[in-house]
């Protein structure tokens, strides 16, 4: 009984009265149910039972859509105790996404039990508006007559529909945009391969071309990026992705964090790698899990965090005293630097110059001159002299 | 009167800011700490107003354009109040004596010099004390004179006898 809804009598557009029979009991599979000796309604569209009277005062009844009904049939069983007239209704799966209805049973089958006599012409005319599917051309028509009826531009509908419309032009060029894009990655991955076998070609005539040209050709190819880059997709478990990510960042970051000195802070380490990987790019988040994975990992970077929170990765054998006795010689040798002065002078960021010399503060071997010119650090002669 | 002992931190940039660094900070307070008494000493300033140090030649380096910061020099006093050589006169905190000897000894000071100079049992005036030229406490403040009297008088060896102009103490 789950396909009942309770309803408001009104007809619906289109809808018009077949038959009325009353004294009508419902029956949810075999089960009889407090539904009784109510009036029975039937219209083009639905089947309505109601209290005596309630459907005509436009009171609540039960209604069952006609396109559930897939059959029907009369119970001829007559017994001795029972002279109704019974009628069984075999009814369809319920559409899904339908609301919840107040009569949860989903028995697929109902009846409808006649006190008096049925009047035989009322399966006869169930029958028909079954088979007349009126609520079909209803539900049709008037989507079809507002596409080509007259455009309303005026007021709130005119002003609803042409945002509809400017969304539905926005939605459509999104999609087309991304099939571009699409189409150049898989392009991409094509010239990556092109490009790959053009240099193992040359690998075998290395011969007929000078060596000059050759090593020029490679720079190009190396330009490429990554050859196999670590891509989510080759993966199952995120940790799996991870830990790949993690190797694979250790094995590209080493030489160029050794060449800039044991650090490097993490959004140069970002561009470096999104640059190297040229395609397939790294969200910053999934780049970050698989610095956090070097340590455990084992492998010869680590993360760092400063306690300004600026993240750096850090060789495993770089450590703080290096660092420290290096700035102290390097701010004794010039007297006083700023962190801009270091930077420049090492070759590094000035994020991590400032890093380098709140480190060697706090080992208390510079000292701080906060003044209008901004921060400079001196060798630390109250410890000193 | 002008100061001419500076000690070599003064031309020290670092020296105007409060340093974060513990150890580091606890020589600098020491420096200054030095400074100060020794400063207060040689000008014979009893009483530091902060509004006023703030541009005083002692905390603002002209020559190196550095001075230190109000929230320093509460620091330098309150870690000199620490030794017993400052303390605030007013609630707010904005003057201080500053006391290159401490009330103590500053008493046991004026309690020798009574004894060598025979004063004890017999009155002798506040500007006597402040007066003897040939003593540590020559033109010291008198509020800082009275103060330290007032320690002898807990240790019942002297009777203050305050009167106005001719206010007066007996060392016993």
């Amino acid at each position: 009984m789950d396909r009942f809804d309770y309803c408001n009598f009104e007809l619906q557009q289109g809808e018009s009265f077949v038959k009325t029979e009353r004294g009508v009991k419902l029956y949810d599979g075999d089960v009889k149910t407090s539904y009784q000796g109510g009036e029975l309604v039937l219209t083009n569209y639905r089947l309505l039972w109601g209290e005596p009277g309630d459907i005509s005062k436009c009171l609540k009844c039960l209604s069952l859509p006609l396109s559930y009904i897939v059959f029907v049939e009369e119970q001829h069983s007559e017994t001795f105790f029972s002279k109704s007239k019974k009628l069984i209704i075999h009814l369809a799966e319920p559409e899904k996404g339908r609301g919840l209805s107040p009569l949860y049973n989903s028995n697929t089958f109902i009846k409808l039990s006649f006190k008096d006599d049925l009047d035989s012409h009322f399966l006869i005319s169930l029958n028909e508006a079954i088979a007349a599917r009126a609520w079909e051309r209803i539900r049709v028509s008037p989507q079809a007559s507002s596409s080509q009826g007259i455009k309303l531009r005026a007021g709130i509908v005119g002003i609803e529909r042409g945002i509809q419309q400017k969304q539905k032009a926005t939605d459509e060029n999104i999609s087309a945009a991304f099939e571009d894009l699409n189409k150049l990655m898989s392009m991409a991955n094509d010239m990556v391969k092109i490009s790959k076998a053009i240099s193992s070609k040359i690998r075998e005539k290395q011969g007929d071309i000078t060596e000059d040209e050759t090593v020029r050709f490679k720079s190009y190819l190396l330009s490429l990026g990554i050859n196999d880059p670590v891509t989510r997709n080759s993966f199952n478990s995120e940790n799996q992705y991870y830990q790949s990510l993690a190797r694979q960042l250790a094995e590209i970051m080493e030489q160029p964090i050794i060449e800039v000195g044991g650090i490097m802070s993490l959004t140069d380490v970002y561009c470096r790698v999104n640059r190297a990987r040229g395609l397939e790019l790294l969200s910053p988040e999934d780049l970050l899990a698989a610095c956090q994975l070097l340590d455990h990992l084992k492998l010869p970077l680590r993360l760092r965090e400063f306690d300004s929170g600026v993240k750096v990765l850090q060789l495993q054998a770089h450590s703080d005293e290096v660092i420290v006795a290096d700035t102290m010689e390097t701010v004794k040798k010039n007297g006083s630097y700023s962190a801009e002065q270091l930077a420049q002078s090492l070759g590094i960021s000035v994020v991590l110059a400032k890093e380098r010399l709140l480190t060697t503060e706090q080992h208390g071997c510079i000292c701080r001159d906060e003044s209008i010119e901004g921060l400079r650090f001196y060798p630390n002669l109250f410890l000193d002299k | 009167m002008t100061y001419s002992n500076w000690p070599w931190q003064y031309s020290f940039p670092p020296f105007f800011t409060i340093q974060p660094n513990l150890e580091t900070r606890a020589k600098q307070l020491e420096a200054w700490r030095s400074l100060v008494l020794d400063y207060h000493r040689a000008l014979k300033l009893a009483v530091l107003d902060v509004s006023e140090a703030e541009r005083s030649e002692l905390f603002n380096n002209a020559k190196l354009q550095r001075k230190l910061p109000s929230e320093g020099i509460i620091q330098v006093l309150e870690s000199l109040a620490k030794n017993g050589n400052a303390e605030p006169c007013n609630k707010a905190k904005t003057r201080w004596y500053i006391y290159w000897h401490t009330l103590p000894e500053w008493a046991d000071k004026m309690y020798n010099w009574a004894q060598e100079t025979g004063q004890t049992n017999s009155v002798c005036t506040l500007f006597e004390i402040m007066n003897a030229s040939d003593q540590d406490f020559y033109g010291l403040n008198e509020d800082v004179v009275i103060k330290a009297l007032r320690i002898l008088e807990g240790k019942q060896k002297a009777e203050l006898i305050l009167d106005g102009e001719n206010s007066g103490v007996k060392f016993f």
